[in-house]
């Protein structure tokens, strides 16, 4: 609590915030100012220019909840100075964080008793999550290994090219060889086939995504367990199955319960999700849970005795804020099954509306399947001068920030956008969305290309019908990756 | 957003108390099948909550647990922005950027006129620990390729007194912990011992500002020096990180002219905790390096955006924007003079508290003067009563005063530790020696638990215990009792 002091301009907390001469003045960017400011300027300026960044409930780039319940947003703010690091002090939140481990153990069908409790902990976000899970599988791989009298330095991890980059950080930081299956066009996801392949005795598992980042796909985790189960048997080497299930995790249970990908089968022994994408809480909270106590080794976790009780610890961040944990035990409870089962299948409902509304433009091809994560991700047909860029460019003028990707190897010359469907994105603003894409069609083809223009090309004009080789296609899409890759990122956004 | 079902139509017109929420069995291990009405929801969690200790109370924990409600308002409107869309936020992202700039120059970072720093915000120290020893990690290793010698077995010199999360990053990285003891009045760590075990397989030393025990301060100064002698004889280039977690926005305003940061040539990397003196919520930490080389270019992944290069090394990927915000808040509100008045203020408060708890002549004064604002005081005598009664009985109060033994080799030493934080004003400080005073009259009348185990003990053994032994019988009962709890408190 500052001390406060007479000020020489007396009648300054007089004056009204915009008549303050705090409106006038450039705040320090590069180091502290001297002095300190009234609390109400500090706010109205700060508040000034967050106004200029996006939209949260407009970006539909992003898996990430932007909406919560009032009722929800006040318990946040109610718990907001809770360190939920310190157990000691706050039993009843530590409590909530293990019921709620449990809920979604039960609900990826871990083998466990009625009241057996499962293994697992609430993360950050799925980053943290993989990374414990990484971790585990890598500890686990060289205690064999040791056991065996083999070598152990040289571990790898198979996995799709369509990973969301946190795996490339696991495998950078933790000094894991990343060996990724590329894909191809008009395949974007994980062949288990080619995964099983490429397994060999330094490998610490396959990764298979429940809900791929670029077009919302479910990988076929059944049958690269079947594959590697057979693989296994032939060779002795007990390779696991992790499922990156961060957006999947929370859809796949509710709309699509007989397809198994969980811990139904038997080399699944990790799973992670982000509760903050489809467990629709705000962003900050993710969730690993283990198949058994074997699957995670004893010596990466952490003891602390809590009156009596043994609470294992095992997590990359410490101090944290409490709040989205029981943010997300609020959810499972006041939702429960049917309320989450609703939630999903109205964003499967308006989905479905957004992809026919994109269809009956016909100049969409679409990208996307039906069964997955609910987005739609859409390229151009055909030929066009003009790109996806273009249009998610002129699309943030009415305010939508729809991101345009290519994909990763060996499909580079695909480039998609993608909307994804949020809890709070309702048929009205699917309606609006579709009116608007339409809009930006229509302007882009009265306009010549620019993109000709800007590699200086001959004056295509007004070409539409011409068909173009794939190879001036894929001039174009340089031209324009390069122009945007100056500019923005690419494939790795979550 | 739920589709309403009409099951129990006059359900919803029931009070909160009156309906049959309050009545159900609370779900704990299966999600429950149905849904519920959001504000029986709410109460149901609101209530149970109330048995959680009350944050402001708690004096174990560094982390702040207040803020203006200016600053609650943005941390709200902010709830739902994930921090890394650096494409949709880019005024948020130009704030933490700003923070981080800011962050360097408060540290003296050599920087020219336009540089920028380079850091980044993180979750907390913890995850700023892990970028920095990693990086020291990665450099070390090519430095070693280099010479065409072995990886394979780096180490990491620190004191005992370290927190639980230096610990962390040996196990999960897999770098030897090379700890250098304590001893009974000497609880930090010893830069001479610290420099005679650096070896070449040593990645960095780290240094704390604030050790999480007593507060103290470490001689960085002494630190650098000493390893500057040992890196020109031995050629190692052995550099230092200091944890500044707690100190790092205690010591440029209260110790100017304290040399322990980038001033001294072998820092090269700095962590401090946004939510403990950076006076922000939990759920913010900083980490700067002195400068770009310090930071290997492979570790960092590359975001372009719009023409500017933003590198970015973090764990963590999605996360919320609030603390960020909040941070930027503090650093423009306050500004230099604010934190400078806050940090004395808190210095008077544990000034009077120490005098308070001294004149009830029954303590030892553990935690030193200069250092984090806190009073780690021990009993005089541990015969009868111990500390952990005393923190017990504090919590009739509604005091939260956690009771530790010292790590290795002062395992017999056992301290309560008070934390002076932003919002523990003078009052609670009075009130609080008031219920010292009243907790050690109840006990002086209460038969010692402690003096039964002893001589339970004693006719049990036979042997002739010396004073010393017998407190570390005692200890060890306590422990037991408390285990593990007592140094993994940040």
């Amino acid at each position: 609590m500052v001390l406060s002091q007479t000020t020489p301009e007396s009648n300054e907390p007089v004056s009204s915030t915009f008549g303050s001469r705090y409106a006038l003045t450039a705040l320090p960017k590069y180091e502290i100012g001297e002095s300190s400011i009234p609390k109400d300027a500090a706010y109205q300026i700060i508040k000034d220019e967050l106004m200029l960044d996006g939209n949260p409930r407009l970006n539909l780039a992003s898996f990430v909840t932007t909406w919560m319940e009032p009722e929800c947003d006040k318990l946040i703010m109610d718990s907001i100075n809770k360190n939920y690091v310190d157990m000691d002090e706050y039993p009843v939140t530590t409590e909530l964080q293990n019921r709620c481990v449990n809920m979604i153990a039960r609900l990826f069908n871990a083998p466990l008793g009625d009241t057996e409790t499962a293994m697992g902990v609430g993360t950050v976000g799925s980053s943290e999550a993989i990374m414990l899970a990484g971790l585990a599988f890598k500890r686990n791989w060289q205690n064999k290994r040791k056991a065996e009298g083999k070598t152990y330095d040289k571990p790898n991890i198979v996995t799709g090219a369509n990973v969301q980059v946190c795996w490339e950080k696991f495998a950078r930081y933790f000094e894991v060889e990343l060996k990724e299956i590329k894909l191809s066009e008009g395949y974007y996801v994980m062949d288990p086939e080619k995964a099983v392949e490429m397994v060999d005795e330094n490998t610490i598992c396959v990764a298979a995504i429940l809900g791929s980042t670029l077009t919302g796909e479910f990988e076929d985790v059944k049958r690269l367990n079947h594959l590697l189960v057979k693989k296994n048997d032939a060779t002795g080497w007990n390779t696991p199955i992790h499922v990156d299930a961060a957006s999947g995790g929370f859809i796949a249970p509710f709309i699509y319960p007989e397809l198994e990908w969980d811990f139904r089968l038997p080399l699944v022994k990790s799973i992670n999700v982000s509760g903050h994408k489809y467990g629709l809480v705000y962003a900050g909270i993710g969730w690993v849970v283990w198949r058994t106590q074997h699957d995670l080794p004893d010596e990466l976790i952490f003891h602390i005795n809590y009156l009596g009780a043994d609470q294992p610890t095992f997590t990359l961040n410490f101090s944290k804020g409490s709040s989205q944990i029981i943010a997300q035990y609020y959810q499972l409870i006041r939702l429960g099954f049917e309320g989450y089962k609703n939630v999903m299948q109205n964003c499967r409902e308006n989905m479905l509306v957004l992809k026919e509304g994109i269809e009956k433009t016909e100049r969409f091809n679409i990208v996307s399947k039906d069964v997955g994560v609910p987005l739609v991700a859409f390229s151009l047909k055909g030929q066009s001068f003009h790109s996806e860029f273009e249009i998610s460019e002129m699309l943030r003028r009415f305010g939508w920030i729809v991101p345009a990707y290519t994909m990763p190897a060996d499909a580079q010359h695909i480039t998609v956008l993608r909307v994804v469907i949020r809890e709070d994105f309702s048929r009205t603003l699917a309606e609006r969305l579709v009116a608007d894409i339409l809009k930006v069609l229509h302007e882009l083809d009265t306009l010549p290309s620019k993109i000709s223009r800007k590699m200086g090309a001959e004056d295509f004009g007004n070409v539409k019908g011409k068909k173009v080789k794939r190879e001036k296609l894929m001039e174009v899409i340089v031209g324009w990756r390069k122009f945007v890759k100056d500019r923005k990122k690419m494939n790795g956004v979550c | 957003m739920v589709l309403a079902t009409n099951s129990d139509s006059e359900e919803h017109l029931h009070s909160t108390f009156a309906s049959r929420y309050v009545r159900a069995v609370v779900p704990r291990f299966t999600m429950p099948n149905n849904s519920m009405p959001k504000d029986a929801a709410y109460q149901v969690i609101s209530d149970e909550l109330m048995l959680d200790g009350n944050p402001r109370l708690n004096l174990a924990s560094f982390v702040t647990t207040w803020m203006e409600p200016e600053c609650d308002k943005l941390i709200h409107e902010s709830v739902n922005k994930n921090y890394v869309d650096m494409d949709e936020y880019p005024v948020t992202t130009e704030l933490q950027n700003r923070c981080v700039n800011m962050i360097a120059n408060l540290f003296h970072a050599p920087m020219g006129e336009e540089e920028a720093a380079i850091g980044c915000g993180t979750v907390g120290s913890s995850e700023a620990i892990m970028l920095a020893g990693l990086a020291f990690k990665r450099k070390w290793q090519q430095r070693r390729r280099a010479q065409g010698l072995p990886t394979d077995n780096p180490n990491i010199v620190t004191g005992a007194n370290v927190q639980v999360c230096w610990e962390k990053f040996a196990r999960y990285f897999e770098v030897e912990l090379k700890e250098v003891k304590l001893s009974e009045g000497y609880y930090v760590m010893d830069p001479a011992k610290a420099v005679e075990m650096v070896d070449e397989n040593t990645i960095c030393v780290a240094a704390i500002l604030g050790s999480t025990l007593t507060g103290e301060f470490e001689d960085v100064k002494l630190l650098n020096d000493l390893l500057a002698e040992k890196n020109a004889e031995t050629g190692w280039d052995v550099a230092i990180h200091v944890d500044a977690a707690s100190g790092g926005f205690i010591a440029p305003f209260l110790y100017p002219d304290l040399e322990w940061d980038f001033r001294l040539p072998w820092v090269k990397s700095i962590n401090v905790s946004g939510h403990k003196y950076g006076l922000v919520y939990a759920g913010v930490g900083w980490i700067v390096w002195r400068t770009k080389d310090d930071l290997p270019e492979d570790l960092v992944f590359h975001i372009n955006y719009l023409g500017a290069d933003q590198p970015t090394f973090t764990l963590n990927f999605s996360k919320g924007s609030s603390q960020i915000i909040a941070q930027y808040y503090q650093f423009i509100r306050l500004g230099f003079e604010g934190y400078k008045n806050i940090m004395e203020n808190c210095m008077d408060n544990a000034r009077r508290l120490r005098e308070g708890i001294e004149m009830t002549g029954k303590f030892d004064i553990v935690s030193k003067d200069i250092g984090v604002p806190l009073v780690a005081f021990s009993l005089k005598d541990s015969s009868k009563h111990t500390v952990f009664e005393i923190a017990e009985s504090l919590r009739k109060f509604g005091w939260i005063i956690p009771a530790y033994t010292m790590p290795a080799d002062a395992q017999h030493i056992a301290v309560l530790r008070v934390v002076i934080r932003e919002d523990f004003s003078r009052g609670l400080a009075d009130r609080l020696i008031t219920h010292i005073i009243q907790v050690l009259k109840e006990i002086d009348g209460l038969p010692s638990r402690v003096a039964h185990l002893a001589a339970a003990a004693a006719v049990s053994g036979g042997e002739v215990k010396t004073a010393k032994m017998s407190l570390e019988d005692i200890t060890k009962y306590w422990k037991r009792l408390v285990e593990h709890k007592r140094n993994i408190v940040c």
